[in-house]
């Protein structure tokens, strides 16, 4: 971590997309910083980038220009394979759609991660258990997604977002697919996350209440950053 | 161990699809086996000839006979032990459809010269003694219930006239590849039968079966009787019982080839459906995999997902049609015994299935294992809702 406090810090990142033969730009020099510890939302209108941005951030997608520092790691630099173990570590994912793996029980589901690391079976199951106990669903472990309600889910993902205990989560349009209620629980279990475990979340949001609950709003307007 | 049940589960996660799948690798590896198994029998006939026996025609071809007074002469050569004569007799059993073959034999000589066909001392004593004695293959008997002592009338086709015998024996197969369906008689009975009715076709051999001592030597045996009966009336012309089996087998070795060009095309064809249902399945995950992936899991991962799950799935209905090709073997050797006496299925058979399936599973998996490994995260994600 840098000493300044901030954990993820952008230097004139670019990023376009090459349609056809025509390279679209998506994301023209951009950069700011976040701090350890804080809840970003970053808004915007459909197709400005939001996506793409965070996705740079989570080390999912690579950058044309630009640097991209994390916790005191440049990872535009970083090969694949590094990069795979470097997500693995520090961050934590949350989707729109959840992303839980169907065949899967909910137990295995945030097990997965895990799976990576040297952890015994018997660790592995402490910080499962953990984990549903967060986001308080340990009676349903052995359901599949599919015999969950979708805020259910939802929280099954962000058990498994932190089960590593990753310093950042990254999450797209989290509650886009649920009701007030599920959102609402979804949004609080995100506020305590930060408030109880410290951890950093920049949260990509269409949703006002959403934006709400967050320390800092950044708007991205055609590939650029206005600050809100 | 984690790979092992996603694999599982991901390999029934649409029940029908996986079914359908496995029932039609199943039914594919199953024709394969059993056109392999109808390919290996043709040759069959072949392998299980004797070296030590030489087959002496008419060189001109064998629908012309030699005369039985070679017989002696053939025997005087050295280095043969034993000469049967031996005539295709053609005869048919009620009617036309009950075909097996039928020989007029000499029975001391041919149970001499065919150790392979088991029979007690009775049962040979009882050929040898009984003009109309015939003696049948252990599954020719059991298919018209044929026990010793019963008469038995076939239609004579190249020798008109009803021809009635008395069963002497039923022969086992020393080898599980021994032919059991044929049928065997006196060849005096013909030979006598003929001098009354029609003179001019009594005394004439269809081919002598010899014996030679050393099978090294069989070449020159053949060549030392076919140069004794030179520029005589009938020219011989001999060969070991695997050329002249051969001769048979390659009359009909287009259609065979024919069909093992088949049994490959079948397997290709399955393999393309397999291909196309397992770049469907892939498409679908590919969301799922860009997950995992997101998580931290590496191509390899993935790609061990994709394929192990197509190679099971082969593997799968490659086990279940080499299950099913022993039942369907054994009923295509009870019901079709004039065709085929032996329709045994060889291990190398049920190897060769066996890895036709992985061949099937591995291809049908390389492009979606490729596909599914190499999207790309971002793109993968995208494909979602
Ligand atoms: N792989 C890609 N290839 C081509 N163009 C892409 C690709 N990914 C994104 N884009 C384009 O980049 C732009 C930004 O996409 P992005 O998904 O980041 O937008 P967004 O702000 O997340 O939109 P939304 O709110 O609808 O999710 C869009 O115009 C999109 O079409
Ligand atoms: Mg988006």
């Amino acid at each position: 971590m840098s000493d300044n406090g901030n954990i993820v810090t952008l230097r004139n990142v670019t990023k376009s997309y090459r349609r056809g033969s025509q390279l679209v730009p998506v994301l023209e020099d951009i950069s700011f910083a976040i701090r350890s510890g804080e809840f970003l939302a970053l808004m915007g209108p459909s197709g400005s980038g939001k996506s793409t941005l965070l996705n740079l951030i989570a080390g999912i997608d690579k950058v044309d220009s630009g640097s991209i520092e994390i916790g005191g790691c440049e990872i535009t630099t970083l090969g694949d394979a590094e990069l795979a173990g470097w997500r693995a570590l520090n961050v934590g994912f949350v989707f729109q759609f959840y992303n839980l793996i169907p065949v899967l029980t909910a137990y295995e589901n945030v097990e997965l991660p895990l799976l990576l690391t040297g952890l015994s079976r018997r660790e592995r199951r402490e910080h499962v258990e953990a984990a549903l106990e967060i986001v308080n669903l340990a009676d349903r472990m052995d359901h599949r997604p599919s015999q969950l309600s979708g805020g259910q889910q939802q929280r099954v993902a962000i058990a498994r977002a932190v089960v590593t205990d990753p310093a950042i989560l990254v999450a797209d349009e989290p509650t886009g697919d649920l009701d007030r209620v599920s959102a609402g629980e979804i949004l609080a279990l995100m506020d305590q996350l930060v408030q109880d475990f410290h951890k950093t979340i920049i949260m990509v949001t269409h949703d006002p209440r959403a934006a709400e609950k967050a320390h800092v709003i950044r708007h991205l307007e055609k590939g650029l950053l206005t600050d809100g | 161990m984690f790979m092992v049940k996603y694999i599982l589960r991901n390999a029934f996660r649409h029940k029908l699809r996986s079914l359908l799948t496995v029932t039609g690798v199943a039914i594919a590896i199953l024709a394969f086996g059993l056109l392999r198994t109808l390919v290996g029998l043709w040759y069959l006939g072949v392998e299980s000839s004797s070296s030590t026996r030489l087959v002496t025609r008419n060189a001109i071809s064998l629908v012309f006979s030699l005369p039985i007074s070679y017989k002696e002469r053939i025997r005087q050569i050295p280095g043969v032990t034993r000469v049967g004569a031996m005539n295709w007799f053609g005869g048919i059993y009620v009617t036309e459809k009950n075909f097996f073959p039928n020989f007029a034999v000499e029975p001391r000589a041919y149970l001499d010269l065919y150790p392979e066909f088991l029979l007690t001392p009775e049962e040979q004593k009882g050929f040898v003694l009984d003009r109309q004695g015939a003696v049948v293959g252990r599954k020719l008997a059991a298919k018209y219930g044929w026990k010793l002592g019963d008469r038995v009338v076939l239609k004579g086709t190249i020798f008109p006239g009803q021809w009635e015998f008395v069963i002497r024996g039923i022969y086992r197969g020393a080898q599980r590849s021994t032919d059991e369906t044929q049928f065997f008689f006196n060849w005096d009975y013909l030979n006598e039968t003929l001098r009354r009715t029609i003179p001019r076709r009594a005394d004439q051999v269809g081919i002598f079966v010899v014996g030679v001592s050393n099978p090294e030597q069989a070449a020159e045996v053949a060549q030392a009787i076919d140069t004794r009966f030179k520029n005589s009336l009938a020219e011989t012309m001999s060969e070991t019982e695997k050329a002249f089996q051969l001769s048979f087998v390659a009359m009909t070795e287009a259609i065979m080839i024919a069909i093992k060009i088949v049994s490959y095309v079948v397997i290709v064809i399955i393999m393309v459906v397999a291909a196309n249902t397992m770049a469907m399945t892939a498409r679908e995950r590919i969301a799922e995999y860009a997950t995992l992936k997101t998580l931290g899991f590496r191509w390899h991962h993935i790609a061990g997902a994709v394929f192990g799950e197509s190679l099971f799935i082969a593997i799968l209905g490659g086990v279940a049609g080499v299950m099913g090709t022993f039942p369907v073997a054994s009923v295509i050797e009870k019901e079709l015994s004039q065709f085929f006496p032996v329709f045994h299925v060889t291990t190398a058979t049920t190897l060769l299935q066996l890895a036709a399936a992985a061949i099937v599973g591995v291809t049908a998996s390389i492009f979606p294992t490729w596909r599914a490994s190499t999207i790309r995260i971002a793109d993968g994600l995208r494909r979602i809702g």
